[in-house]
């Protein structure tokens, strides 16, 4: 399989658009580190990033990537090549290179200025959500028929994880305030990648705040040691569903 | 300050021309009770190396008792170790283990009652209940003493310094843990509170009520069950403290109830997860502080008037104000905000904008406290970001009108 | 070497295969002809496993084609329109697919890359090529690993005279070699000297399916290409319109 990653890697590296993306997320990352004279305040800036940037450009690098390459897997697939094998190498090729890219872009500059507990929580969480989007972005566009639905898709997606998700959660948690929402909050907190990252990174970020209220159900969950096998446990749900659910796709359709 | 001289005064005492009793293995007097009935006023009672248990001990007369060699008195689970009633007693380098607990009587290791002028110094209490009680007394000091409990529950475990119905007294330099309060007072006034350590409590590191007029001096309460509660009390100083890690759903910084006319000053609140709690307390000063990393800086409800807050530097908190009414009474101005995104055009150093502290989200969280696993998500932001535009439910004459733009030097 | 057994596909409304079988052996240059969106190339496809049919079989080799890949071994593609990765170097692309296939260099049909001049071109990006050269590519693919079927979609299809020549002689030598040739086309003048058998598609039905000496012989010495040539202009769409032609020049034997 990674002979034929190689060549989907290849591929990318050539497009210059990874290389843009990480000079892009080491600049930023670096102007916020060094600018800001807190470190607390730069490391909320790297979170939106992590949180927001991150899964949209998986999203979209991906799916253009996918359709991109259409002639290559059309080509491949009259190869002695199974359709699964084509697939998960092309993950390979696109996860790599997005990894590779917030390794360099974030992680470099996270581990000169801030090598803490906050900083690793967030190198986590970024590469997880690069995974995961990554995954969901290859189900996205085996879904769509075109190169338009697809992107459309992708951006529909992210709109739903990084936004209206949280929406329909506060009315949720509004609507059923009078009741018990302890198990609730934590079932919803898994039922989507972002707000999971994302509290994991709170548990080092704001782990004063979090043994408030509730929040100490949060602190007393995630921050155990089973906490982090579940996060992990789910974070790789993430993954894996989306591509198992795209290769099956992929598999029974007409190229 | 009278105080300190009459206790230093006493303390001079002790080497006075007056007899010294040896106690001991190897001298003549092997028993403390025969040695401290053998004494008179201003004798000194020398206590050589060894383990006594020897039940309850009262002592009336102003003697010095004074460890040598560092000698045990062994409470056995059953007694209170040492009763002190009277005036110019001192007691000084003695282990102090095993004091009794009962349900019915506050057994402690060292008992004070209706005393005057008394000093308890450089003695390490371990595994009581109560370790040092005292009440009805005045001019007295406490200093230097080790005090650690066992973590008992905290209805079978009591204080570490107890004062009930005191004046005059000076706490100083102790360490204390693992007891239900580090210190307590209650009907305490004149008296200072300076330099101890209180930390690891089951419940709270400094609780006080009824207590007006005391100083709380450059003391550290670091990770006590539920912080440092302080009620019902008036003329309140406290300076250059420091209230660290507290943690838990009911765990401040320092809870202020009902106190009125006091100044908070110079102190360092960190990664509490309220650092300051305030309810029904007017007139109060808050200057000069550092707020950092705390889940909330403050939270005042809205029962407090009339207090300032200036001059404080707030970095890294969660959220830095937080209320539960639009109604607000209390002033806030010169603070450093790390949040503050205002600009300085006239390059005075205060900010041209006003900042507004209490966030349309830290509202919703008041309200509704599981929207807190919301924290920092996009959507909370761009509510947060669309109330700091047009504002309506965050109460809008809350605001710091001349904020700092750089941390103040403190 | 292939059996199909009744395979149908339909896309949307468009019944492309409708129920479809048919064997094709060893050293029969098989033409599949029929007007456009006839189903030749979704047949095509189908038995490349691009496409999976609604229902029915397909056997090459005797195995069933479903999920085990390892059959395409044996099947060298020419696609109607070759569509390669746009940034990757003619040379790179054989190299890519040398690489993937593992196979000796020896036993390497390379002769269509030298005949067809692509050395020369090894370093430019398949983006900049023309039609006619990514036919050039695509079948020098097709050849490339000495398979022992030959599936080409239109292959003379924009390709110079002279090219088409090159390819046409090289079809003739690997027929010599007892392989199984599968050409379609919807014009058969330029390759019905070379073909045995002749597929007739039409509406996703096929409409006969008959080796060259019978045609011949049930049609005198009709060309045959004109003939087809007029079918699909739409002269007579009656299905059995050829075996009324065939009867009817049995009877009066005279030539079209």
């Amino acid at each position: 399989m990674m002979k034929l990653s190689k060549y989907v890697l290849y591929d990318i590296l050539r497009s210059k658009i990874i290389l843009a993306y990480t000079i892009f997320l080491f600049i930023v990352s670096l102007s916020m580190l060094q600018m800001e004279d807190n470190s607390s305040k730069a490391m909320l800036s790297l979170l939106n990033i992590v949180l927001i940037v991150l899964p949209l450009v998986s999203l979209v690098f991906t799916t253009i990537h996918y359709y991109n390459s259409y002639e290559f897997i059309e080509l491949m697939s009259s190869q002695p090549m199974s359709r699964t094998r084509i697939l998960l190498s092309e993950f390979a090729g696109v996860s790599i290179s997005l990894l590779s890219a917030f390794f360099i872009g974030i992680g470099i500059p996270v581990l000169l200025y801030a090598a803490n507990d906050t900083g690793f929580a967030l190198l986590f969480t970024g590469g997880a959500l690069t995974l995961v989007f990554t995954s969901i972005a290859f189900f996205a566009s085996v879904s769509a028929r075109d190169k338009a639905r697809g992107i459309g898709f992708a951006l529909l997606l992210w709109f739903y994880f990084a936004l209206i998700y949280d929406g329909l959660v506060l009315l949720i948690l509004f609507s059923f305030s009078d009741y018990p929402l302890e198990k609730l909050t934590l079932l919803l907190s898994a039922l989507n990648p972002i707000d999971l990252g994302r509290i994991f990174i709170m548990l080092k970020m704001d782990v004063s705040a979090l043994m408030g209220y509730t929040g100490a159900l949060y602190k007393d969950f995630f921050g155990s040691g089973s906490g982090i096998l579940f996060t992990t446990g789910i974070m790789l749900l993430w993954i894996i569903l989306p591509l198992w659910a795209a290769i099956r796709k992929f598999n029974k359709k007409d190229l | 300050m009278k105080s300190l001289f009459t206790i230093l005064l006493i303390s001079i005492g002790c080497h006075g021309l007056a007899n010294t009793i040896r106690v001991g293995d190897l001298e003549q007097i092997h028993s403390l009770r025969q040695g401290i009935k053998l004494s008179k006023d201003g004798d000194t009672v020398l206590l050589g190396k060894g383990v006594y248990k020897e039940g309850n001990i009262i002592i009336d007369k102003a003697i010095c008792l004074l460890g040598v060699n560092g000698p045990v008195l062994d409470g056995d689970y059953k007694y209170e170790i040492l009763t002190l009633t009277g005036k110019n007693i001192v007691i000084r380098g003695i282990y102090f283990v095993n004091a009794g607990y009962s349900s019915m009587n506050d057994y402690a290791a060292i008992k004070i009652i209706d005393a005057t002028g008394i000093t308890i110094e450089n003695n390490t209490i371990s595994n009581a209940s109560f370790a040092i009680h005292i009440a009805n007394s005045t001019h007295s000091l406490v200093r230097s003493n080790t005090i650690t409990g066992t973590n008992r529950s905290e209805h079978s475990s009591g204080n570490g310094i107890h004062l009930w119905k005191c004046s005059n007294m000076l706490i100083e330099n102790n360490s204390i843990g693992g007891h239900r309060d580090g210190i307590y007072l209650e009907f305490v006034s004149q008296s200072t509170i300076k330099k101890n350590r209180s930390e690891k409590n089951i419940r709270y590191g400094l609780h006080f009520m009824f207590s007006p007029d005391n100083a709380y001096l450059n003391n550290t309460f670091r990770n006590n069950g539920a912080g440092v509660a302080v009620m019902y009390s008036k003329k309140v100083t406290m300076t250059g403290n420091h209230f660290e890690q507290n943690w838990g759903p009911s765990a401040y910084g320092i809870l202020l109830k009902d106190i009125t006319d006091s100044h908070i000053q110079h102190n360092t609140f960190f990664k509490n997860t309220v650092a300051i709690h305030m309810e029904g307390s007017s007139r109060i000063e808050i200057q000069k502080n550092i707020f950092k990393e705390n889940g909330w800086a403050v939270k005042v409800q809205s029962s407090c008037d009339d207090n300032s807050f200036h001059h404080n530097n707030f970095y890294g908190n969660s959220f830095d104000l937080a209320t539960n009414g639009t109604m607000m009474l209390n002033r806030f101005y010169n603070n450093y905000w790390d949040k503050y995104e205002g600009y300085d055009i006239n390059r005075d150093g205060i900010g041209d904008v006003p900042y507004h502290p209490v966030s349309m989200y830290s509202m919703i969280v008041e309200q509704n406290p599981y929207t807190l696993m919301l924290f920092r998500s996009f959507t909370v932001q761009l509510i947060d970001k669309a109330e700091k535009a047009i504002p309506g439910l965050t109460p809008e004459k809350l605001m710091d009108e001349k904020p700092m733009m750089k941390p103040l030097k403190l | 070497m292939i059996r199909i057994e009744h395979i149908s596909k339909r896309f949307k409304k468009l019944q492309a295969l409708n129920n479809i079988s048919a064997r094709f052996d060893r050293g029969q240059v098989i033409s599949l002809i029929g007007p456009n969106s006839s189903g030749k190339t979704t047949l095509i496809k189908s038995i490349l496993g691009m496409i999976k049919p609604n229902s029915g079989k397909i056997f090459v080799e005797e195995q069933l084609i479903d999920g085990d890949p390892s059959y395409r071994r044996d099947i060298g593609y020419m696609p109607q329109i070759g569509r390669y990765p746009d940034n990757m170097k003619i040379g790179q692309l054989f190299k890519m697919l040398q690489h993937i296939r593992n196979m000796d260099e020896s036993k390497l049909d390379k002769s269509l890359i030298h005949q067809f001049g692509l050395e020369k071109i090894f370093e430019k990006p398949m983006r900049t090529l023309s039609g006619g050269t990514r036919q050039k590519v695509s079948a020098a693919i097709a050849f490339l690993f000495n398979p022992s079927i030959l599936i080409l979609d239109e292959p003379t299809a924009g390709l110079d005279p002279l090219a088409a020549e090159i390819l046409k002689e090289k079809i003739l030598e690997e027929k010599k070699k007892n392989k199984l040739i599968l050409i379609t086309s919807h014009i058969l003048s330029d390759l019905d000297d070379l073909t045995t058998h002749v597929m007739y598609m039409q509406e996703g039905k096929m409409q006969f399916f008959k080796d060259i000496e019978t045609l011949q012989e049930e049609t005198g010495e009709l060309r045959l290409g004109k003939a087809i040539a007029r079918i699909m202009k739409g002269e007579q769409f009656s299905n059995d319109w050829i075996g009324k032609m065939i009867q009817a020049k049995k009877n009066d034997k005279k030539p079209l």
